[in-house]
Order: C-alpha cells, then sequence, then structure tokens
C-alpha cells in the first residue's frame, strides 16, 4: 500500500468514526450483551451449535442432489424453481416475472447483492423496501452497514430529520413511535398497491420446498399475504434437508444476531400458500387505496417462484478453505462481537454487500478478492466471533486464508529495504508492512543484539518519520524497546534454581518474542514465579510461533515457525514435561492455529501439553502448592484485562481465581479486545481505529471502581495499548505473584 | 396433559408482556366480548362448542382489515418455552386478519400446548406434509428497533393476547 493509499484510507476510516461509531458503537453493543445473555440461557447451547454444523456440513456436501429435491417439492406443490448462475442471470429471470408491475420488498442481503432493485427499475417496475431499516436507506440512498440491521448507523435524529425533509409531513417526526408509525402508513399503502412481493429466505427445506423466514416487523408476512405473485431470492446454500433441521436454526439465530431469544416472527411458508390475497394492487392513482372495499381475494391462483442464486457459492463449495463461508446464516453475531465492527461499522468492515467477520468469505466468493481486500485487515484475528458464530465457523482462519491469497496475488519485486531483515516464505509483491510485522522475530533479534543503540535510533524523529512513510508504522505509537540481554541469556546464565529431581513438576516455559526481547521481566518473574512452587524451569531457545506473519497472511512463514517451534519444544514434550506459555496470543497458536500448521499428532502434542503461565499456576495450587509461596495481595485493589484470544479459550477465569486466592481485590473488563492487535495499532492506517477501541477500555479501567487500581493485563498488545492510554503503568499478572 | 407446559407457558408470555386468558369453551364468547375492541375481524374457530362474538367480522374487505382494532384467530399450537403461538394461515385468513389489525388475540385449545421448539417442529414437518401451506411461530408483538429505539408494533400488530381454552 502506497503512503497515499494509506492516508486515503485513515481519512476514511476517521471520517465514519465521526459521522457512524457513535450509532453503530451503541447498537452493536446492545446485540452483543444481548447475545451472551440469552445463549446463557440456553442448556444445551453448544450441543444446538453443533447441530447446526452438522446440518449445515451435510446440506452443503449434498448441495446438487439438495437443489434438485427442492426443486421437485417446489414444483409439485405448483411453484417454480429457477436457479441463476450470478447476479445478471437472476436480475433477467425476476425482471421476466415482475414484468414491471408494483413490487414490495422484505429485506434480503441476497437482493442487495445481486442489486434486483436497480434492475426491476430500469424495467419500468416500482421497488418499495417494506422493511423499516432499508426503507430508511432507500430514502437515504445509502448501502446496508450491518447484515442484519442495515441502518444500524443512522441515530434516531438522522432517521428524524431525513423523513422530515423528504415527506415533509404536516407534523414533524421526532420519536421513534411515530417514526415507526408514518413508515408503515406510508408502505402499507404500497402493499396495498402491490402485485409482486419480493422476500429473501432465511432456510429453504428441501424435502418440502419450505421457506423459512426470521423477521420482526410483519412486513415479509404482509408483502407475501398481499400480492398475487411472490419472487423469493435465495443463494443456493440456504437448502436444509428436512423441516425439522430448521429447529436448532430457529433457537440460535435470534440469540445469535440480535441477541432475542426469538424474533417476533418465523415465517414457514410452503408456496404457493392458500391465504385469501388482496389480488391486483388497486394503482396508486385511482385514490382508492383509503377506504378501499376490496373484498379478499381467493388464494388459489397464486404464483410462487424461488430464484436459487449461485454467484459463485458452487466454486466456493469446492474451495477447501471458503467452504465454510457457505454454512453462515446471516446472523451477525461475528459482526457485533468484533471490536473493531462495533467502533468503525460496516461501511468501513465490509465489502460490496457484506460486513463483519464472515463478510471476507462471502465477498472473496461471490465478488472477488479485490472486494475481500478492501477490509480484510480490520479482522485482527482477535478470536472474539469463533464462540459466537452459531455454525462454529473459524472465521479468523478464513480472514487469514484471503489475507494470504491477497498477498500473493499481488505484483512486485523484492523490497531492498527489509529484505534483510525479512527471511521468509512470502512471494515478492507482499506489502512491505506486512513483511515487516510479519517477521517480528528478526526485527527484534536484531533490536536486541544491537540495542540500546537500535533503541535510540528508532526513537529519532528522522527515523519515525521514514518509518511512516515507508512502512506505515505510526509515528504516534511508541515502538517497543528491545532489552540487550534477553530472556534466554538470562536464564542461561542464571539456570535453574529448583533440583530436577525433587521438583513439583518440570516445565519448559516457552520465551515468546516479545518476552524474550522487549518484555523480559515478565518472563523473568514466570520463571521465578514457578520455581516458588518447586517448579523445575527450563527456557528452551525456541523461536517465534509464528503469530506475527500469521496475523499478517504469510500463512507458509507461519507454517515453517511452527514446525521450528515443535522442533525446540518437542524433546520437552517427549519428557513428558509442560508448556508453559506467557503471551496468550502464543498460547492461542498452540491450541488453535497449530490445527492449520502443524501435523495432526504434533498439534495435538502440543495442544495437549501446553498452559498458559496462570492457568498453570492455577493446577499448581489446586494440586497442593500452597499460595503461602507466592506474593501476597493484601488486598491490593486490581483491574484485570483478559487477553482477547484468552477469553476465546476460557482462560481468563483461571487469572482471577489466582490472584483473589493470593488476595487482590480485582475487577475485569469486559470488552472484546484493547483493539492494539499485534501489529494492527502500529499501522498508520488504522492507529486511529486502534485507539478510539482501546478509549473503550481505558474508560472501563477509569471509573470511580477502577481508577486507582493496580493494572494487569495478559496480553503484550494490551499492556502496549494500556500503557498508551493510561498514565499508570500496567503489567503482566504474573509479575504481582512475584515475591520479589 | 400435565399442567407443566401451561404454567411454563404463562410465564413466558408474561415475560414478553403477552396477557394469557384462561377460559372455557362454553365461557369464551362472555370472556371474550369485554376483550374485543371494535372495529374487530376473526376467522371461525374449530373448537367444537366455540363460536366469535358477533361483533367479530369474518369476512372482511381489505378497508376493514385495515381500519380493525380487534383480529381473533385460533392458532395452531403454543409453544411453552417461548410463549409462543403458531399462526396457520389457511383460505379462512388467518394470517392477514392476524396481521392487520392493532391487537391479535390468538385463541389455542390448551391440548395443543406443546412443551418445546423440538416438539414444535415435529408437528410443523408433518402438518407440511399433510399440506399445511404456511405457519407462523408468532412470539409476542410485531416490533422493530430500526427507528432508532425498540418500538412494539411495527408493520404488524402492537398487541398480542393469548386465550386459553381450558378444556379443549
Amino acid at each position: 500500500m502506497s503512503v497515499n493509499d494509506r492516508q486515503r484510507k485513515a481519512e476514511r476510516i476517521r471520517h465514519l468514526l465521526d459521522t457512524e461509531g457513535d450509532s453503530v458503537h451503541e447498537n452493536t453493543r446492545v446485540f452483543n450483551e444481548g447475545r451472551y445473555e440469552s445463549t446463557a440461557d440456553l442448556d444445551d447451547y453448544e450441543a444446538l451449535k453443533d447441530e447446526a454444523r452438522a446440518i449445515k456440513e451435510d446440506a452443503i456436501e449434498r448441495l446438487p442432489e439438495l437443489i434438485e429435491q427442492a426443486t421437485e417439492a417446489i414444483e409439485a406443490n405448483g411453484g417454480t424453481v429457477y436457479v441463476a448462475e450470478d447476479a445478471d442471470d437472476a436480475n433477467r429471470y425476476v425482471t421476466e416475472v415482475v414484468d414491471g408491475r408494483n413490487v414490495v420488498k422484505s429485506k434480503s442481503m441476497t437482493s442487495e447483492e445481486i442489486e434486483v432493485n436497480g434492475a426491476l427499475e430500469a424495467d419500468g417496475a416500482n421497488v418499495w423496501e417494506t422493511d423499516l431499516a432499508e426503507f430508511v436507506l432507500q430514502i437515504a440512498e445509502e448501502a446496508p452497514s450491518h447484515i442484519v440491521a442495515p441502518a444500524i448507523h443512522k441515530s434516531r435524529e438522522e432517521i428524524a430529520d431525513l423523513f422530515n425533509e423528504v415527506f415533509d409531513p404536516e407534523e414533524r417526526l421526532e420519536t421513534a413511535e411515530e417514526l415507526t408509525r408514518f413508515a408503515r402508513e406510508y408502505l402499507g399503502e404500497k402493499i396495498l398497491d402491490a402485485e409482486v412481493g419480493m422476500t429473501g429466505a432465511n432456510f429453504v427445506t428441501a424435502d418440502t420446498g419450505t421457506l423459512a423466514l426470521v423477521t420482526s416487523e410483519g412486513n415479509a408476512r404482509k408483502c407475501v399475504q398481499a400480492t398475487d405473485t411472490h419472487v423469493a431470492v435465495a443463494g443456493v446454500e440456504k437448502i436444509v434437508p428436512r423441516v425439522e433441521d430448521l429447529q436448532p436454526f430457529v433457537e440460535l439465530i435470534g440469540r445469535s444476531g440480535t441477541g432475542q431469544d426469538i424474533t417476533s416472527y418465523l415465517s414457514l411458508f410452503t408456496p404457493p400458500g392458500d391465504s385469501p390475497t388482496f389480488g391486483d394492487g388497486v394503482g396508486s392513482d385511482d385514490g382508492l387505496t383509503s377506504g378501499d372495499d376490496r373484498a379478499l381475494e381467493s388464494g388459489d391462483d397464486r404464483e410462487f417462484h424461488l430464484v436459487l442464486i449461485d454467484n459463485g457459492r458452487m466454486a466456493m463449495r469446492e474451495d477447501d478453505d471458503l467452504r465454510e463461508t457457505l454454512y453462515c446464516i446471516r446472523c451477525s453475531a461475528c459482526a457485533n462481537s468484533c471490536a473493531n465492527f462495533q467502533h468503525v461499522g460496516g461501511h468501513a468492515f465490509g465489502g460490496e454487500t457484506y460486513s463483519g467477520g464472515i463478510a471476507t468469505g462471502w465477498e472473496a466468493g461471490i465478488h472477488g478478492q479485490d472486494s475481500a481486500a478492501e477490509f480484510n485487515d480490520l479482522c485482527t484475528g482477535c478470536s472474539r466471533c469463533v464462540n459466537q458464530c452459531p455454525v462454529k465457523i473459524d472465521i479468523p482462519w478464513i480472514n487469514t486464508v484471503v489475507r494470504d491469497r491477497i498477498n500473493r496475488g499481488a505484483d512486485g519485486e523484492f523490497d531492498f529495504l527489509v529484505e534483510g531483515l525479512t527471511p521468509d516464505e512470502e512471494p515478492g509483491g507482499l506489502d512491505i508492512q506486512k513483511r515487516l510485522f510479519g517477521n517480528f522475530d528478526t526485527l527484534a533479534r536484531l533490536g536486541s543484539a544491537f540495542a540500546p543503540l537500535s533503541n535510540r535510533i528508532a526513537r529519532t524523529g528522522t527515523a519515525r518519520s521514514v518509518m511512516e512513510r515507508t512502512l506505515g508504522v505510526d509515528a504516534r505509537r511508541e515502538l517497543p524497546e528491545f532489552e540487550r540481554e534477553s530472556l534466554v541469556e538470562w536464564f542461561t546464565a542464571r539456570g535453574s534454581r529448583v533440583d530436577p529431581e525433587g521438583a513439583r513438576r518440570r516445565v519448559a516455559l516457552y520465551p515468546d518474542a516479545y518476552t524474550n526481547y522487549v518484555r523480559t521481566e515478565r518472563g523473568k518473574a514466570a520463571v521465578r514465579v514457578l520455581e516458588s512452587l518447586d517448579v523445575h524451569v527450563d527456557v528452551p531457545a525456541a523461536g517465534e510461533s509464528g503469530r506475527a506473519p500469521f496475523s499478517q497472511g504469510m500463512v507458509a512463514t507461519a507454517r515453517a515457525n511452527a514446525e521450528a517451534v515443535y522442533e525446540a519444544l518437542s524433546p520437552a514434550v517427549a519428557a513428558g514435561r509442560d508448556v508453559v506459555v506467557i503471551e496468550p496470543s502464543d498460547l492461542a497458536m498452540f491450541r488453535r492455529e497449530y490445527d492449520r500448521l502443524l501435523p495432526e499428532d504434533e498439534y495435538a502434542a502440543l495442544r495437549e501439553g501446553s498452559y498458559e503461565v496462570m492457568e498453570y499456576v492455577y493446577g499448581l495450587l489446586e494440586n497442593g502448592a500452597d499460595t503461602d509461596a507466592l506474593a501476597d495481595g493484601n488486598g491490593e485493589r486490581v483491574a484485570y484485562h483478559g487477553h482477547c484470544q484468552q477469553r476465546t479459550l476460557d482462560l481468563e477465569p483461571y487469572t482471577l481465581a489466582v490472584l483473589e486466592d493470593c488476595g487482590f481485590d480485582v475487577a475485569t473488563s469486559d470488552v472484546e479486545c484493547c483493539g492494539m492487535a499485534g501489529s494492527f495499532g502500529y499501522k498508520s492506517e488504522y492507529y486511529e481505529l486502534s485507539v478510539d477501541v482501546g478509549e473503550s477500555l481505558a474508560e472501563q479501567f477509569t471509573t470511580d471502581d477502577t481508577a486507582d487500581r493496580t493494572v494487569v493485563a495478559s496480553g503484550t498488545s494490551c499492556l502496549e495499548q494500556l500503557d498508551a492510554l493510561l498514565t499508570r503503568r500496567p503489567a503482566h499478572p504474573v509479575r504481582l505473584l512475584d515475591g520479589r | 396433559m400435565s399442567t407443566e407446559p401451561l404454567a411454563t407457558f404463562e410465564s413466558s408470555l408474561t415475560e414478553i408482556g403477552v396477557d394469557l386468558v384462561r377460559t372455557t369453551a362454553e365461557e369464551f364468547e362472555s370472556t371474550l366480548a369485554p376483550r374485543v375492541d371494535t372495529p374487530a375481524v376473526g376467522t371461525p374457530l374449530p373448537f367444537e362448542g366455540v363460536a366469535l362474538p358477533d361483533a367479530v367480522e369474518t369476512d372482511p374487505t381489505v378497508a376493514d382489515l385495515e381500519t380493525a382494532r380487534t383480529g381473533v384467530t385460533a392458532v395452531g399450537y403454543g409453544i411453552a418455552d417461548y410463549g409462543s403461538v403458531v399462526v396457520q394461515g389457511g383460505p379462512a385468513g388467518e394470517e392477514p386478519v392476524s396481521l392487520y389489525a392493532d391487537e391479535h388475540v390468538a385463541v389455542v385449545a390448551a391440548s395443543d400446548v406443546l412443551p418445546d421448539m423440538d416438539a414444535v417442529f415435529d408437528r410443523l414437518a408433518a402438518d407440511v406434509r399433510e399440506g399445511t401451506g404456511q405457519a407462523v411461530i408468532a412470539t409476542g408483538p410485531s416490533a422493530t428497533a430500526d427507528m432508532g429505539a425498540l418500538v412494539r408494533g411495527a408493520h404488524g400488530p402492537m398487541d398480542v393476547t393469548v386465550v386459553l381454552l381450558e378444556d379443549r
């Protein structure tokens, strides 16, 4: 990315933070909290997710067969199915069916994807969006910013101003209730005038040809009921085998999306139905719409068309990495649980149609890599969405894979500036900024070898300005300071202080690149804390875990690092020693990402044998070690921010428990991520977003209850972000336990 | 049937702000009459010995639907866990009647209140296979948050009342 491109991107993000950020933040937070509460009420949340996942896996596996079965069922019911190859094909078909008549639509992201409104209007049809949010956007001529709540970026005041300006009502509209009544009435007339009702479909059952529509306003019901002709557009991936298969989705979709146990209406249409219709619309010109004395007409002549859209999906099905995207039920949990999305919204965190974490998969598959490339870097891999997805899609992995493909798709030469620093496995065209951060290990090793000189040079204004211009490293961020003596060197010189024979356990403490070269003090504290609990510690010279290149989409380099780490740690693992990890993002590599990078047995060995340091201390205390050996908290007030990936692995409670056992009084944050996310906060195009996200965390630690507390955080990134935003200097929690 | 789903049904309805009125076939008309705000529309009820009050128009025009304050229909099932009712729309017009009036009065037989979604989907699947063209799992009134705050009553009803026929 050129310096101009970075500036443009930064400006765009700044503009959205200013104009849409507040509304998006407020609304996504309601959805996010609602989801946590609503899913907690389920006795069998995990089982439901497994069931939903299994149904989708099976359906996508058998998709061609299910399309055929659904087609047969719908045709037997008297409807029509058209499988459209792409958007043009779909629009041609729909335009023919509509034939210039009046159309009322309910919300459908798939219809946004094919841009059917434009095609119909070009053919002379009137098209009205009846979902209130879509109606707002239609009037405002804006694009959706969220796949479930498309006008989430607009405040009530903005909507009121818009309506008052466009419709000039006798009395100014102000409250949400007034706006809703007005829109209901306005659109009610459009519904009476319409001849064609268009809907999407959340699910289509192959056995019976039933459409399931998940709605709340009642407009989809009206669009179908009032008109003679129903056109439904749906991606081919919406098909599930049987009606019974809908049950887990019905229980999960509202909870996962807007945090409601269930939405107001879950419609099961097996069209054509036999509800009476309003027949032909009376047309808007003849003045009959009020005082409409038409009798209802028999629904026997209803017409139904299902347009199943391929538009890249069948190719995604053949793609081992993008296939999972087709399991997506478009619930928006990945967007709502994403710190970056919560702050900037789908107009930045989205492509041509789709937004949020999973949008990378959709956009790459449907509109192509370029559309995904626009926003893909906004996924920091924090993994908070992973446990929220009702069909268990590994969304960070999809983002990583697509990032890798984008890296590889770019042409270019090796850049002389970073070539020496980057002994990686990546193609020449890779963005220089990504290459720099992806090779953090080498950078840190050199930085340490030449410290303190390297730190001093890096701090100079000239160096910072060159770094900003050439590498996109934001000059407003403080750079990490490298220690001259690495943790491994310190430990080699010092040696173990516990006799291996009498030791309670023997561990290999993994020296992640940050702990090894930058924050050695937490490594030293970890060694001392473990030793005080009679654990024999060794610090093998294992390299960077692969997290750094992985986060830049440099998968091949990440794999090479993972293999080297495994080789360095495997003797300890083979000898039955536990691997203790300080940095949660590296532990998450061992526990999650190595599944993609290492042979199965090697991954399993590391996953089973590795522990987060506070988790490990917890285990020691549970198994007879004495808290007296650790520093006494003595009621010290502490504010703790758990790391995003650590929380995804459900490891936060251990830190909390250990600190409390040791007598600390702990308050915790509940933001999804600190916003720093490794290299993200250093990148000049994302610096302001990173700070905006970080401010939400900083606010939680500057309340009346927390402002005087000692701040601790598990992740290096979190520590850097907190250090930048608070006046108190934060530390890793293991340092609180260190008696020294 | 055990009374447990009914108790759960009632508490779920309370949670979502829907009134539950318990009655019997015999007392249905007198129970319902004071609760029907006119103009009212309705569809014939399939329960033996249960009739709609006279004030309820069962052959409405489009204008009748638009202006109706109350819409009375039978519903196929109640779902105890969620406080939902299943509107099965057919030629008599259950779909428009339950959708256009300000308030939907849903009449359900106690024996049709099922404990959970699992049980309901078994029934719904069987119904679809036997030709039921439409079933709407309706939970509370229509609602929207699209205008900047949560509003009860969007395109559909603003209120829902469930009438439970205890002896049916």
